[in-house]
């Protein structure tokens, strides 16, 4: 084989290489999609909806792990937004001026890949062990520390697109720098700003790791966050693990209703930042 | 007489006012930020203080041995992290073996070959594997992927590679699909989205020049991907394999599910074994005492291990950024 002859062939195999680990990766996405639509629309029915979870053998639904998810993501979201939009606004609008300001942005992208399990075992010890009982709350702020990263590295991408300009047309209108930041510059941001918040929503929904030693799970109805409560996540790994049949078909509708959230979040995510550019 | 001086007093305070709202807005607006991204800084040291404090008793008994130490025995409480770090250093090993050429692939694919009507849906969907939850990988490892795993490729791996010296130890193991090497192939999917999309977007910089002067030496795509891109992004594709070891090293559900919790050493990669996030996610609720501290200590490592490995990701994606800023001046 001439050297020629060798190269091309040396490119035409690691291209086609590429093609086939493209296909690689997208062959579990469908699989895993299949899985779950196949296994997961069977299950579903009206009483997912309008029951509780059953003990085994007997009749059920996951009307209050489904309660229980949209109280605690909507809680974690709550309270890590406002903590998140902070904290990047800071690292975009004042950071110039701290020298603290690099550690943060670094240790918040550390943060934003941190095992979840770790901030499961943190809130533990600060909040399950004082108060001597697991409690919503408790996972509510588990999920609010992975909502901060995410919504801080957003909003700090987002205010950093903003225009200087804008910031000094208003500020020669005489406004001070916080009339700026929140008419101005946050308007101009809003959408890529709300992503961001979107995303974070995505990702704690389907979070389990971290609500197993907070919010853990409660087969009864409670929307009190001082209990312990019932969420999907947990209820999934709880379900999918025992020997019970019918608490496994359970399980698969739930995955599958977690699973269509968190994907047509994120979908809505994309084309709501793409529907602005 | 009075009316001009009357205005100009109400105009003075409204000045007077509006001045004051501003320097009091600007004054709690400010300190609002500063605070709140100084809270970032707290959480994490918040995060290595609880720890520390909650692993103290069990460092306190076992001091090093701890870390040297394979037994972990509820009955009488004592305990040893070799096990389960080994268990999080193999699987996270098994799966870079996997998630990093795949990726690698993936991104060339993305950013070399790929006409653009299908560069977006294909980059969106290899992404979006990344949004799938952990658990929904676990449940579809255990249920669908471990069983085929079982019956179609382990029996291959065993009769062909099970042979080789010295490495054929390795590919042994009960057929039941349930293993560490099943855990690591999950946790090597899973971290693809990552790798691939950084590995995508440091690709996406080098400057057309560079390329196209290649290419007009007369250079194949491949050899221009080897020769040209790779050493101008060499810091930034070293930065996504960092965040994907990351990523692999703390992962929990889906390792979790298929891993099988045994609480073994053994060669064989096909044996049930453990990792340090799944040991936590199957005792921390049952556990007291020591067991409850050691497990702290556990994550306590997990999190520091991670911690250094992130920190070199973001730094080698910094250094990367800070030579772009550089060429672009």
């Amino acid at each position: 084989m001439s050297l020629y002859q060798r190269r091309k062939f040396v490119n035409y195999f690691n291209l086609t290489a590429s093609i086939l680990t493209t296909l690689f990766g997208l062959f579990f996405l469908a699989w895993i999609m299949w899985v779950l639509i196949v296994k997961g629309a069977q299950y579903i029915d009206l009483s997912v909806f309008t029951q509780i979870t059953p003990a085994p053998g007997s009749e059920g639904g996951l009307i209050n792990a489904i309660v229980g998810s949209l109280l605690l993501t909507v809680f974690g979201i709550v309270i890590g937004t406002p903590i998140g939009v902070m904290a990047g606004t800071f690292l975009a609008e004042y950071g110039k001026g701290y020298v603290f300001a690099p550690a943060v942005r670094f240790i918040n992208d550390v943060l934003l890949s941190a095992p979840s399990i770790v901030i499961g075992v943190f809130v533990y010890e600060i909040m399950v062990m004082p108060m001597g009982h697991y409690s919503g709350w408790a996972g509510a702020v588990a999920l609010a520390i992975i909502v901060i990263p995410v919504v801080v590295r957003t909003t700090e991408n987002m205010l950093l697109l903003v225009p200087t300009q804008m910031r000094e047309a208003a500020a020669a209108l005489g406004a001070p720098q916080w009339k700026v930041i929140v008419l101005v510059v946050y308007k101009a941001a809003l959408a890529g700003m709300v992503t961001g918040v979107i995303l974070a929503m995505a990702r704690i929904a389907g979070e389990t790791a971290p609500l197993l030693f907070t919010a853990l799970n409660n087969q009864f109805w409670t929307t009190n966050m001082n209990e312990p409560m019932a969420n999907l996540p947990v209820v999934i790994f709880q379900f999918a693990m025992s020997p019970y049949e019918d608490w496994q078909h359970l399980a698969w509708a739930g995955a599958l209703l977690i699973t269509l959230f968190v994907l047509i979040m994120n979908i809505s995510a994309r084309s709501l930042l793409r529907g602005h550019k | 007489m009075s009316t001009p001086t009357n205005t100009g007093d109400a105009s003075a305070s409204y000045y007077e006012r509006a001045r004051l709202w501003g320097l009091w807005g600007d004054r709690l607006f400010k300190g609002l930020s500063v605070f709140f991204g100084l809270l970032v800084l707290l959480i994490i040291a918040g995060i290595i203080i609880m720890l520390l404090i909650g692993a103290m008793p069990a460092l306190q008994q076992f001091g090093f041995s701890f870390l040297t130490n394979a037994e972990w025995d509820p009955v009488n409480d004592e305990y040893g992290a070799l096990v389960p770090m080994v268990g999080t250093l193999v699987s996270a090993l098994i799966a870079m073996l996997i998630g990093v050429p795949v990726s690698f692939g993936i991104a060339l694919f993305l950013t070399q070959m790929a006409p653009d009507w299908i560069k977006r849906p294909v980059g969106t969907a290899i992404e979006l594997l990344a949004a799938i939850p952990s658990i929904i990988y676990g449940m579809w490892g255990l249920f669908f992927f471990a069983p085929f795993f079982a019956d179609h490729i382990q029996p291959w791996m065993t009769s062909n590679l099970g042979g080789i010296p010295l490495i054929g130890a390795l590919f042994q193991g009960p057929p039941i699909g349930v293993s560490m090497f099943t855990a690591g192939v999950i946790l090597g999917i899973m971290i693809i989205p990552f790798i691939a999309s950084v590995m995508r977007d440091v690709f996406e910089i080098v400057p057309q020049v560079l390329k196209e002067s290649a290419y007009g030496m007369g250079c194949t795509t491949w050899e221009v991907v080897w020769n040209v891109v790779l050493p101008y992004t060499k810091a930034g594709v070293v930065g996504g394999i960092m965040l994907g070891l990351g990523r692999a090293l703390g992962e929990t559900m889906a390792v979790t599910f298929v891993i099988g919790n045994a609480h073994n050493l053994t060669w064989g990669l096909f044996n049930p074994g453990n990792t340090i996030a799944s040991t936590l996610a199957n005792e921390f609720n049952e556990a007291s005492g020591l067991q409850i501290s050691s497990l702290i200590a556990l994550g306590l490592i997990l999190f520091i291990v991670t911690f250094i490995v992130l920190s070199l990701s973001k730094w080698m994606l910094v250094k990367l950024g800070e030579r772009q800023e550089g060429k672009k001046t």
